[in-house]
């Protein structure tokens, strides 16, 4: 990677972080409704396995995706009004935040329910081997996901038909409020694919730098011989599982203890040791970040809600006959 | 014209589709070497190779879900279910990817995807192999739902399925398969959310879809030879989009109207259609709305009893003439 290269995955993550603080603020002012998951304490994960992907590779994900839809390209503006259910939203405030979409950016969602999206993920990767395109599928899920039925059928017709594409387990410890140790059984969650012959790797999601390389082996592996892979990036989040989530399932000690391992603060490190960014630069993005992330708020807060009229479009593409019925035609 | 079963015009809108469309493919579970399991996709996979059909594992929400994948990138599946019965382990799937994927993204993607295959009871399989989730799929604005009663229906229907751009669950019937009538040997393609009168009467209007419509259309003839009563009969076809003017225009001309499916009634389509011809056609009718419709009990495996529950030519008559 080139220094400027370097510089702009801090960036990202750092935009990540900031972001998610705004939206937890917003969030406790009662002016973003419904769930929201942040990511904070991940921003390593999708930031670092992204960065590997070329413009034909294809994102899906779960609804902890605001970090996702920031590092493929997607603007604070257009995430933070999504979140406010404003009309310029990603989705034009039909989505909120578990479905952020962006198929201009190659990412797919977004998806609400737990490991929903990991057929999907199959399939984009089955398309990309039917058009003959040399590009590989990420498919994100969490640690509860493990445990869904549609994961294991994806992942058998993944290596059955020998699909392009990875999985990507975000391991944080908790589905909810169920820690790891109550919910899955067996050694690694990565090692389900050992049923289904799949190469399978585990490592740290909080060093960038080892997201990066375990994930280019496995997007190499997709391109080069059509084969997938499990990997489980382990991490973790800081916040509840959701904002309404009272986090009796573990202790503030063991939070401040993996803060330790932040991975921002390591990357951060990182830089710092190899000359690439000074501590003043480091407050400088920051601060861009912070007051980006601070705009977004701005922007989502003035933003119109969608009109009256949107509510039955997107509903059908040919949809002449149910806007007659609905009296919109 | 051409004389072709139910079964061979569902195929031959399959090779048709994906003769004109490199795009569309077929998958699903025993439909390329087998041949399918009740013979609807013979010989596809000799015509179009094994990329393009495509056996699946018993995995529905699996490959239904994959299904979905792909289409969201562009390519058009026709995704299989051995029986409509199966793809209640897809709802999710179906439900919640293929119907709300395009409003959830505010209009950013579009879901080409086809589901097909059996939806009926009668063949004496117990309960979990009898369903007709066609009520069920309806509900859910986003997807469409059709169920073609005959062959020439089921031709020009299915083609237009394949190239609409919206998901589509298309249900079939088994004990309609071996059904054979004329058909057109040129192209010819049906739009969906139009309703057919299949039989022009005077007397009393009919309404069905799928395999309550051959009912219907037997009760009708009942009718003419016992009582020397005219029934007309209109086929819905599509269920959502549902076409009410022509259903309207029959109850406006005959004042009385009958409607018969093998759905349950529970919440069943013909629920929203009476409801609709009182709310839109309250003054023209003479007498109340009746359905005739499955029974309210799972399937029965035993032979008398499932027929009891599937509504027949004897009950439409029956009902038909409660309200003459």
């Amino acid at each position: 990677m080139s220094a400027g290269e370097k510089i702009d995955l801090f960036t990202q993550m750092v935009r990540i972080r900031r972001f998610e603080e705004r939206c937890i603020r917003s969030y406790q002012q009662g002016k973003i409704g419904g769930f929201c998951h942040t990511y904070i304490g991940q921003e390593s994960v999708a930031v670092g396995s992204i960065s590997v992907l070329d413009k034909d590779d294809q994102i899906i994900t779960a609804y902890r995706d605001h970090g996702h839809a920031l590092a493929v390209g997607m603007t604070m503006n257009e995430c933070m009004a999504e979140l406010y259910g404003k009309f310029t939203g990603c989705s034009k405030g039909k989505g909120g935040s578990m479905h952020f979409f962006a198929p201009d950016k190659r990412f797919w969602g977004g998806h609400g329910i737990v490991g929903g999206q990991t057929p999907l993920g199959a399939g984009l990767a089955f398309a990309l081997k039917y058009l003959d395109k040399k590009a590989c599928s990420l498919t994100y899920l969490g640690d509860g996901a493990v445990n869904q039925g549609a994961f294991h059928e994806a992942l058998n017709l993944c290596a059955l038909w020998k699909l392009p594409a990875v999985y990507i387990i975000e391991n944080n410890y908790y589905s909810m409020g169920t820690s790891l140790l109550r919910s899955s059984a067996g050694e690694s969650l990565a090692g389900r694919g050992i049923g289904y012959d799949m190469e399978y790797e585990v490592a740290n999601g909080n060093d960038l730098y080892t997201v990066r390389e375990v994930t280019a082996r496995a997007v190499e592996r997709a391109k080069k011989e059509s084969l997938p892979t499990v990997l489980e990036f382990q991490t973790y989040r800081y916040r509840g599982h959701s904002m309404s989530d009272p986090e009796t399932y573990r202790t503030k000690d063991e939070v401040e203890e993996k803060k330790k391992f932040d991975p921002i603060a390591l990357y951060q490190q990182y830089l710092l040791d190899e000359g690439v960014l000074t501590e003043k630069q480091m407050e400088e993005i920051d601060e861009a970040a912070k007051k980006e992330a601070s705009d977004s708020v701005d922007f989502a807060e003035e933003s119109p809600f969608p009109p009256e009229e949107e509510l039955y479009t997107d509903v059908y593409v040919n949809d002449e006959i149910y806007l007659a019925k609905h009296g919109q035609a | 014209m051409q004389k072709v079963t139910y079964r061979d015009a569902v195929n031959q809108a399959i090779a048709e589709e994906m003769k004109r469309d490199e795009l569309v493919c077929l998958m699903g579970e025993e439909v390329a070497e087998y041949n399918g399991a009740y013979k609807v996709t013979k010989g596809l996979l000799e015509k179009f190779g094994p990329k393009r059909v495509i056996d699946t594992p018993i995995s529905e929400a699996g490959f239904a879900g994959l299904g979905i994948g792909a289409a969201m990138y562009g390519i058009r599946p026709i995704v299989e279910f051995m029986t409509w019965s199966f793809s209640f382990v897809a709802f999710d799937q179906v439900v919640n990817n293929a119907g709300n994927i395009r409003y959830m993204s505010g209009g950013l993607i579009k879901i080409p995807i086809v589901f097909r295959g059996p939806a009926n009871g009668g063949v004496n399989v117990g309960a979990t192999h009898s369903h007709t989730p066609e009520n069920l799929f309806a509900n859910f604005p986003g997807l469409k739902v059709i169920c073609p009663s005959n062959a020439y229906d089921a031709k020009g229907l299915l083609k237009a399925a394949i190239r609409d751009d919206d998901p589509v669950c298309f249900m079939e019937n088994t004990k309609l398969y071996d059904h054979a009538m004329e058909i057109p040997v040129e192209e010819y393609l049906l739009p969906i959310g139009k309703a057919d009168v299949k039989r022009k009467g005077a007397d009393i209007s009919r309404v069905g879809h799928g395999r309550g419509l051959v009912t219907a259309l037997e009760a009708a003839k009942l009718l003419e030879e016992r009582e020397g009563v005219n029934a007309e009969v209109v086929d819905i076809r599509t269920i959502r989009p549902l076409d009410m003017e022509t259903i309207l225009a029959s109850v406006r001309k005959t004042n009385r109207v009958v409607l018969v499916e093998e759905n349950k009634p529970y919440c069943g389509v013909d629920a929203q259609v009476a409801f609709e011809i009182q709310e839109k056609a309250f003054d023209d009718l003479d007498a109340p709305v009746k359905r005739v419709s499955a029974l309210d009990v799972p399937q029965p495996f035993s032979d008398p009893l499932e027929k009891m529950v599937l509504p027949d030519a004897e009950r439409v008559f029956k009902t038909c003439l409660e309200i003459l």
